[in-house]
């Protein structure tokens, strides 16, 4: 076990310095910098102020160099500054991660208490109506995208009340700041949950057909306890492996949905420093992301073994 | 017994070869992939005939008609420049069906390049292949895509590309367990006993067997393929003007026009999800006909 871990957490650094490495140059493959943008809005073309504001930001320097200088003082805890606002890039990116996170939280708390219920009815009711009408929204979910999903949930939310559930600061009560971060996390939440239904209940058909299960049915337990004590308990764990993935799936569904309802979390952050060729914040927002997947990940494989005393890993 | 069942399933291989008969059959055993095949013919007719079946231009803006409600000069409405939605959503199937098919096969053919050697040739190649795939793997779809689709420029081939790098891990995962499965079996042993070349046997035999599980994971890839122009479009990060993509037309419109001209935001959002509805229902029919093991 101790041996595997430490495979693992090897491979996993290794996994993460391939990332850097990507990001980094695919940064760099970059037409035009900051400094190319900033002299064509402003409508500059002193090329002397140009390689200044070049050599300010340390861009003059070979690329290697550039990339020495990022790790070196990310495993120092210097992330740089941002380019747009010249405050140190972790002033920037630290406030806005709870926001985000909170977001991320409910969305997920959203799918596992919709999904899991969902896919075992769903499974337990296999071919009757119930069952096509809950796999087809289940699908309809899944095809939607997040952000349209978002718009339609302000437009309802005109149509009622008048008004855009609008992000604020400081929420006046505990209960505007649920709804606030609600409802773009139904938004969010919604698909997520589409694919954690579909797969529980492909996982509880699978632990249905088993023998162990027409046993327990033979000695005269009742259908709940059939369904909840017996099935459930075996079909949840490839369910719980899907934790993951759903991390990543997760991201992409913040990004456009902090977008649409305007709330300033990382995942907004991420695609303005993209469009402002922003690096430092760039490359720590990916290098950020891409450490918690697969991190989360990890946790999953260890809760998994945890899980499941059948499985040991060894190595 | 089994002599019955022969003599019905020789009465019924004519009818299966002609290709009415198959489709008779597949419509009848799977109706909702039908109705998922039927949603995709209707997007590809679209893309197809687009100049048919619109009264106007996509591209050509008129003062007079923005922001016209829907009605019978207009069946879904106009735009802020007085474009018809209509003909926008109809020559968009063009983007999207080009985008989600273009980076769907370019995906496919790069991820089976790193999944093939991965698993037949095993050793140092399927290390070095591995480590690629968990890179790759540990980045969001949409972040990535995101990245490179800014480093890239704005165009809608380097959108295609954008999308087509991300979808790699997956395909090379399949392609590679299933090459792992495949290389020991006894037509690969029997191949090389009469003197086939390693490389003939991996793209001749080898390959060819992993189609199944691959037709199935580019259903899927396509509908996502899909969300992702749409999302990296609603971004601005995607397809530039004045194509008529879904998701940049949702981005113009976005939470402004909810109030004002909500048949901006209906329309282009229904097509995206129709069609994406249209490939999983297929997917997911595909995946029963194709891959009996997962079937439910």
């Amino acid at each position: 076990m101790l041996a595997y871990l430490v495979r693992r957490f090897l491979l996993m650094l290794l996994t993460l310095f391939g990332i850097s490495v990507i990001i980094f140059a695919l940064l760099r493959l970059v037409p035009g910098n900051i400094a190319d943008i900033l002299f064509d809005s402003a409508g500059l073309i002193n090329p002397a102020e140009k390689a200044q504001i070049e050599r300010e930001l340390g861009l003059d320097k070979p690329i290697p160099v550039q990339y020495a200088i990022w790790i070196g003082g990310l495993l120092h805890g210097d992330l740089g500054y941002s380019y747009v606002s010249e405050r140190p890039a972790l002033e920037e990116i630290l406030p806005r991660i709870p926001i985000t996170a909170k977001l991320a939280a409910l969305a997920l708390a959203f799918s596992i208490l919709l999904g899991v219920p969902f896919g075992v009815i769903s499974a337990v009711k296999q071919n009757t109506w119930l069952d096509y009408l809950l796999r087809v929204v289940s699908l309809s979910g899944l095809s939607m995208p997040a952000f349209w999903l978002g718009l339609l949930i302000l437009m309802v939310f005109v149509a009622q009340f008048g008004s855009i559930p609008i992000y604020s600061e400081e929420p006046k009560s505990f209960w505007d700041a649920f709804v606030m971060f609600a409802i773009p996390a139904a938004a969010v939440g919604f698909r997520s949950s589409a694919l954690i239904m579909r797969l529980t209940r492909s996982s509880m058909l699978e632990v249905l057909r088993q023998d162990y299960i027409r046993t327990a049915r033979a000695k005269g337990a009742s259908d709940s306890s059939v369904n909840y004590h017996h099935a459930l308990r075996n079909a949840i764990l490839p369910v719980v492996t899907v934790i993951g993935i759903e991390a990543a799936f997760l991201v992409g569904g913040l990004i456009v949905t902090e977008t649409v309802f305007n709330i300033p979390g990382v995942a907004r952050f991420l695609v303005e420093a993209i469009r402002w060729r922003d690096y430092p914040i760039v490359q720590n927002l990916v290098m950020f992301i891409a450490i918690i997947v697969v991190v989360v990940n990890f946790l999953v494989d260890l809760l998994y073994a945890a899980l499941d005393p059948r499985i040991k890993y060894s190595d | 017994m089994s002599i019955e069942y022969d003599a019905e399933l020789a009465a019924r291989r004519p009818r299966l070869r002609r290709p009415a008969g198959r489709l008779r059959l597949f419509f009848y055993r799977h109706p909702l992939g039908a109705i998922g095949a039927l949603i995709m013919a209707l997007f590809v007719f679209a893309a197809v005939f687009a100049p048919l079946i619109t009264g106007y231009d996509a591209l050509t803006t008129d003062a007079a008609a923005s922001l016209a409600r829907p009605g019978a000069a207009h069946w879904l409405g106009c735009d802020f420049m007085g474009r018809d939605v209509y003909s926008r959503i109809v020559y968009g199937a063009r983007i999207s069906l080009a985008v989600g098919i273009g980076s769907t096969l370019l995906g496919s053919v790069l991820g089976i390049l790193v999944g093939l050697p991965s698993g037949y040739l095993g050793g140092w190649v399927d290390l070095l292949a591995q480590r690629l795939v968990d890179i790759l793997q540990a980045l969001p779809l949409l972040v990535l895509a995101l990245v490179m689709a800014a480093s890239l420029g704005p165009s809608l081939e380097n959108v295609i590309i954008a999308i087509a790098i991300p979808l790699i891990p997956y395909v090379a995962r399949v392609v590679r367990s299933n090459t792992l499965v495949l290389r020991e079996l006894p037509f690969v042993e029997a191949a090389k006993a009469v003197g086939m070349s390693e490389l003939r046997i991996a793209i001749r035999h080898v390959l060819p067997n992993t189609m199944a599980p691959l037709i199935v994971l580019a259903t899927a890839q396509l509908g996502s393929a899909i969300l992702v122009e749409a999302s990296l479009s609603f971004l601005g990060l995607g397809i530039p003007e004045p194509y008529p993509s879904w998701g940049r037309m949702l981005s113009e419109s976005a939470a402004e026009y909810v109030r004002t001209a909500p048949w901006l935001v209906i329309f282009p959002g229904i097509a995206i999800s129709l069609v994406v509805f249209g490939t999983n229902l297929l997917g997911d029919a595909l995946r029963d006909l194709l891959d009996p093991r997962l079937r439910h």
